[in-house]
């Protein structure tokens, strides 16, 4: 037997360090001594485990020297490596659970019975603490059985046994009352006393480690917690909800969570603060985190009288809105009925905008009616403030939440497409839009950030009108007058504004006002051009004074071009740029539209010469009387070639209206188609320059019947777009898809699509299925 | 005679003659009967046949009903001329004649006026049915290129066809028809439309319809103003 091959090969228990090798070598084999006795040797142990004791117990103060460990450890040893029958390892291992059984039966149960409430706890997180102290020590001692005996018998290791010992004994009996007096704590502190956190999370410490996974902790702890937990707070909520405000519950709310939390970290297991603060649904629907608890009667909180969100909301209360946001956010569909109530609120303010409107456009003059006035215009403009007030409630208070934004969209939605005193709001819109571009509109003192703000949100706020086509072909009406009769601040914004409605829009939207912009721009090249045409040759245009804008004919609207007899004074001119045009272009074909065109006419009068910047009709009128002084209605009708509303209109201009460059016969205030009219030689005016403006009617109607008939032709190329490629398809999918498709210009009426399917199968572009009637076919 | 008498259990508007020797057989072996058959056809034929068209005009027609004693508005001269295939309202063909007369085993004007119930419960069974319903729609297209019938008209074809099975619809539908301004005529695909809704409707309470299905808007129409009526 080598000297020292017993103590190489092992490997000595962590925490003893031999000071030297010698002391252990007199430590010798057992083997050719004589055998040690079961009853013999276990009489040593006993007296090392009464030590152990007496240690634990506080009554003795020392330890184990590393002689006293090495003696046991040997022991054990060679106890059990004797030859049989004297191999005692069995015994031993026996041994050792009644060791530790007797002790917790003798010293543990009686000292833990005997104790109550904290003093019990904190006996029991001693008592612990000191069992594994204890078992540390034992199975140190007892360590050669975990290397050989237990694994080879599948029996559990030593630190198991005394785990179990412990299970068994104290915890089945004492869990009960650990769990009650923990909870009693919890309470406690709920209360607001102080308790000793530090013993409760020992004592939850044993319950975790006691058994792997949480098991002890889950169901004898954690499971009768949050029943206890579920009980509290429903009679919080229920003590609270009548007398507190809202905002003061919503403060008592969030106390309570962070209290909650407060004692997660602290002392519970983290794997509880699911269970106990946010939501959770998985296994229990009954069981309720204790804010869902207080948050059940949310409805009845959110619609306090005195307190509730709409008031909050009406004061823009950032405390307590931003507060309600993150306590109701916590909770899976919690801020469903807030969202509710919010959309109910944004919608009765709009529709209350709505209804102010109406009332100041009640006052307005019957002639009025079909106009869009200022009352209108205000009406956009208030909606516009109110789209901001919202958005920054949402951004600011509910951290930009889509529900919120959603709901937004829905209220904007019912509101924004209600007709304003019989005009639909697009066109008011469009309106707003028209003042804000051109020149004297009311723009003139904002900045170019201001106008460009402006335009940003009525752009957004176009998204909520149905009706969109029908601000697209108003905008381009009024952009045409305000492109033409040089009424555009800015070509810039002009320009802004039809990149934004193209970005959010597409570019169907804006193709054709984009083409009128352009129209101009390329227009005044071509002016430059001409003039330098002209210019090159003066000897043959000397007298030429004439400006041209040709216009692309699908872009604009269209102009009625009436059989005008022009004056003898344009046509040379006209014709000059006729030539000049058709040398630089080709395959054009030009139309004059001379309702569009402005004239400067200076007319002789007996003070003075005036200069007059009249439409061309009107200086066509009074060129008329260059040849005769006196001429009737129906004279100036026949000469010119206009329908009698045109000339009634200008009649009126000259005659009636501020200028009264023709004396009319009889002086009455309208035209009548009876009337006579002669030259006023002796007109003037303080200026040497006016302007005699024609008034212009919008021809409402047939914008709206223009728009109506676009749709149809719409609407049948998108059903049978759909159907080409589907070839099969179900009646209200092809009424959702095509609804879908149209989205982005109007909201189509169903009916409207069921008529136009109809005509697509009488048009035999679709086809009924033969066996299944709601399902179509398309016709190749 | 017993050969002929397993013609008649063959399909009744099949052509006579199918390219099967054992069509050539009895041929032969009743070949007598059968042209015997056809010559007495064609007599009766030009019995009502105008001389100088060489086809039967309304004038024959009325003649023709008032022998079997039958109004000649009634359902039954429509369905006889579904059996004929007859292509223009008014009239009828040698051909379109022969074809009818053949399929329902008469050659004399009694054993038509004798056939005439069969021919009504044969097209009353729903598979013809559907058929002779929309043959009725084409059978009053007169134009050419015509595509639809006006209103009083489709209210007398309904009454005609649909009038006997479901009466109650047909006269609220006529009714709502004949007030209602949005539609001045009727296209097929609406007529096929009115067969269904009564077939498959509930009537009078309209339980089940559903706008929101593929029925023509002229039905929508009507359930709203029955709707409205019953209020």
């Amino acid at each position: 037997m080598g000297r020292s091959r017993v103590f190489s090969k092992q490997r000595f228990p962590v925490g003893i360090v031999p000071s030297s090798y010698s002391k252990y070598k007199k430590l010798k084999m057992n083997s050719s001594d004589k055998m040690i006795e079961l009853e013999e040797g276990w009489k040593v142990m006993v007296a090392g485990i009464t030590k152990l004791e007496l240690i634990i117990e506080g009554q003795f103060v020392g330890k184990f020297s590393s002689e006293e460990y090495m003696n046991l450890y040997t022991l054990v040893y060679n106890m059990s490596t004797q030859k049989p029958p004297h191999d005692y390892a069995a015994q031993l291992y026996e041994r050792f659970n009644d060791s530790i059984r007797d002790y917790i039966t003798r010293m543990v149960l009686p000292s833990l019975r005997e104790k109550h409430d904290v003093f019990f706890l904190r006996d029991l997180v001693t008592r612990w603490s000191n069992h594994n102290i204890m078992v540390r020590w034992l199975s140190r001692f007892f360590f050669y059985l975990d290397r050989f005996f237990t694994a080879r018998r599948g029996l559990p290791v030593l630190s198991e046994v005394g785990r179990t010992c412990f299970l068994d004994l104290v915890y089945n009996e004492i869990k009960d009352r650990a769990k009650d007096a923990i909870i009693d704590l919890i309470d406690q502190e709920r209360q607001g006393e102080q308790i000793d956190r530090a013993l409760v999370k020992k004592t939850l410490s044993m319950f975790i480690d006691l058994k792997v996974e949480l098991e002890l902790y889950v169901n004898d702890f954690e499971a009768p917690m949050l029943r206890n937990t579920t009980t509290y707070y429903a009679r919080k909520a229920s003590n609270h909800i009548l007398m507190d405000s809202f905002p003061d519950y919503m403060l008592m709310a969030e106390e309570c969570w962070n209290s909650e939390k407060d004692r997660v970290s602290h002392y519970l297991h983290s794997s509880s603060e699911p269970k106990l603060l946010e939501s959770y649904s998985p296994w229990s629907s009954e069981q309720k985190t204790q804010h869902e608890l207080l948050f059940l009667n949310a409805d009845q909180l959110l619609q306090k009288e005195h307190s509730g969100l709409r008031l909050l909301l009406r004061d823009g209360q950032v405390e307590h809105l931003s507060r309600m946001y993150r306590l109701f956010s916590r909770i899976t569909k919690g801020l469903d009925p807030a969202v509710v109530i919010f959309k109910e609120y944004v919608t009765a303010d709009g529709m209350a905008l709505v209804k102010e409107a109406e009332e100041l456009a009640s006052h307005k003059k019957v002639e009025n009616k079909d106009i869009v006035g200022l009352q209108e215009q205000v009406f956009i403009t208030k909606v516009i403030e109110l789209h901001g007030k919202y958005l920054s409630y949402i951004n600011d208070f509910f951290m930009g939440d889509i529900i919120f934004h959603k709901a937004l969209k829905e209220a904007f939605e019912v509101f924004c497409n209600k007709e304003v005193a019989g005009i639909s709001s697009a066109e008011i819109l469009a309106t707003v839009c028209d003042h804000l571009l051109k020149k004297g509109g009311g723009s003139g003192k904002l900045s170019d950030e201001a106008i460009e703000e402006t335009l940003e949100k009525i752009v957004s706020l176009l998204a909520y009108f149905h009706d969109k086509d029908v601000f697209a072909e108003f905008s381009r009406k009024k952009l045409a007058r305000r492109l033409l009769s040089d009424r555009s601040i800015n070509d810039e914004h002009e320009m802004s504004l039809l990149s934004k409605l193209k970005q959010q829009f597409g570019g169907q939207f804006t193709s054709k006002m984009e083409g009128m912009v352009t129209d101009m721009i390329l227009a005044r090249d071509k002016q430059a051009e001409f003039e330098n045409y002209l210019s090159d040759n003066t000897q043959k245009y000397q007298g030429t004074d004439i400006s041209v804008t040709v216009l692309t004919t699908g872009f604009w609207p269209t102009y009625k071009f009436p059989d005008f007899n022009v004056p003898s004074e344009l046509i040379d001119c006209m014709n000059i740029f006729s030539k000049f045009y058709g040398s630089k272009t080709s395959h054009r074909r030009l139309t004059w539209i001379f309702s569009l065109g402005t004239c400067n006419v200076i007319g002789r009068f007996d003070p003075r010469s005036t200069e007059m910047q009249l439409s061309t009709y009107q200086a066509a009128t009074l060129l008329l009387f260059n040849k005769s002084r006196r001429l009737s209605f129906s004279d100036i009708m026949s000469h010119l070639n206009l329908p009698v509303e045109e000339v009634t209109k200008m009649l009126h201009s000259l005659s009636c209206s501020k200028y009264k460059i023709l004396i009319k016969e009889p002086s009455t205030k309208t035209i009548s188609q009876t009337d006579v009219f002669e030259f006023n030689s002796k007109f003037t005016d303080k200026m040497k320059r006016i302007k005699v403006p024609l008034p212009h009617v919008e021809d409402k109607k047939k914008v709206i019947e223009d728009v109506d008939k676009d749709r149809r032709y719409t609407v049948d190329a998108a059903l049978v777009r759909i159907m080409k490629t589907r070839k099969i398809l179900g009646h209200q999918e092809l009424v959702i898809e095509c609804v879908q498709m149209l989205n982005k210009m109007f909201k189509p009426d169903i009916k409207v699509i069921k008529k136009r399917i109809e005509d697509l199968i009488q048009r035999e572009f679709l086809e009924r299925d033969k066996e299944n009637s709601t399902t179509y076919r398309y016709v190749a | 005679m017993r050969r002929s008498s397993t013609r008649k259990t063959g399909p009744p508007n099949s052509a006579a003659s199918v390219n099967s020797s054992a069509v050539d057989l009895f041929r032969s072996a009743s070949s007598k009967a059968v042209i015997k058959e056809l010559e007495r056809i064609d007599q009766l034929f030009n019995s009502y046949a105008n001389r100088s068209s060489g086809v039967i005009d309304p004038e024959g027609i009325e003649a023709l009903c008032s022998d079997v004693e039958v109004e000649h508005t009634d359902v039954r001269i429509l369905m006889l001329a579904w059996k004929m295939k007859a292509e223009k309202q008014g009239y009828f063909t040698l051909d379109e004649w022969r074809r009818g007369l053949k399929a329902l085993r008469a050659d004399t004007i009694n054993k038509v006026k004798k056939a005439l119930p069969e021919l009504e419960k044969e097209v009353r069974r729903p598979s013809n049915f559907l058929d002779f319903y929309s043959y009725a729609f084409r059978y009053c297209l007169t134009e050419e290129k015509q595509k639809t019938i006006d209103i009083e008209s489709i209210c007398l074809l309904l009454d005609l066809l649909l009038g006997s099975q479901f009466c109650t619809q047909v006269d609220f539908l006529i009714q709502f028809l004949k007030t209602q301004n949005d539609y001045k005529v009727v296209n097929m695909d609406q007529w096929m439309g009115f067969l269904r809704f009564c077939n498959e409707i509930s009537f009078p309470d309209l339980n089940n319809y559903d706008p929101e299905l593929a029925w023509p808007l002229i039905l929508d129409n009507f359930v709203e103003w029955m709707r409205e009526k019953q209020c």
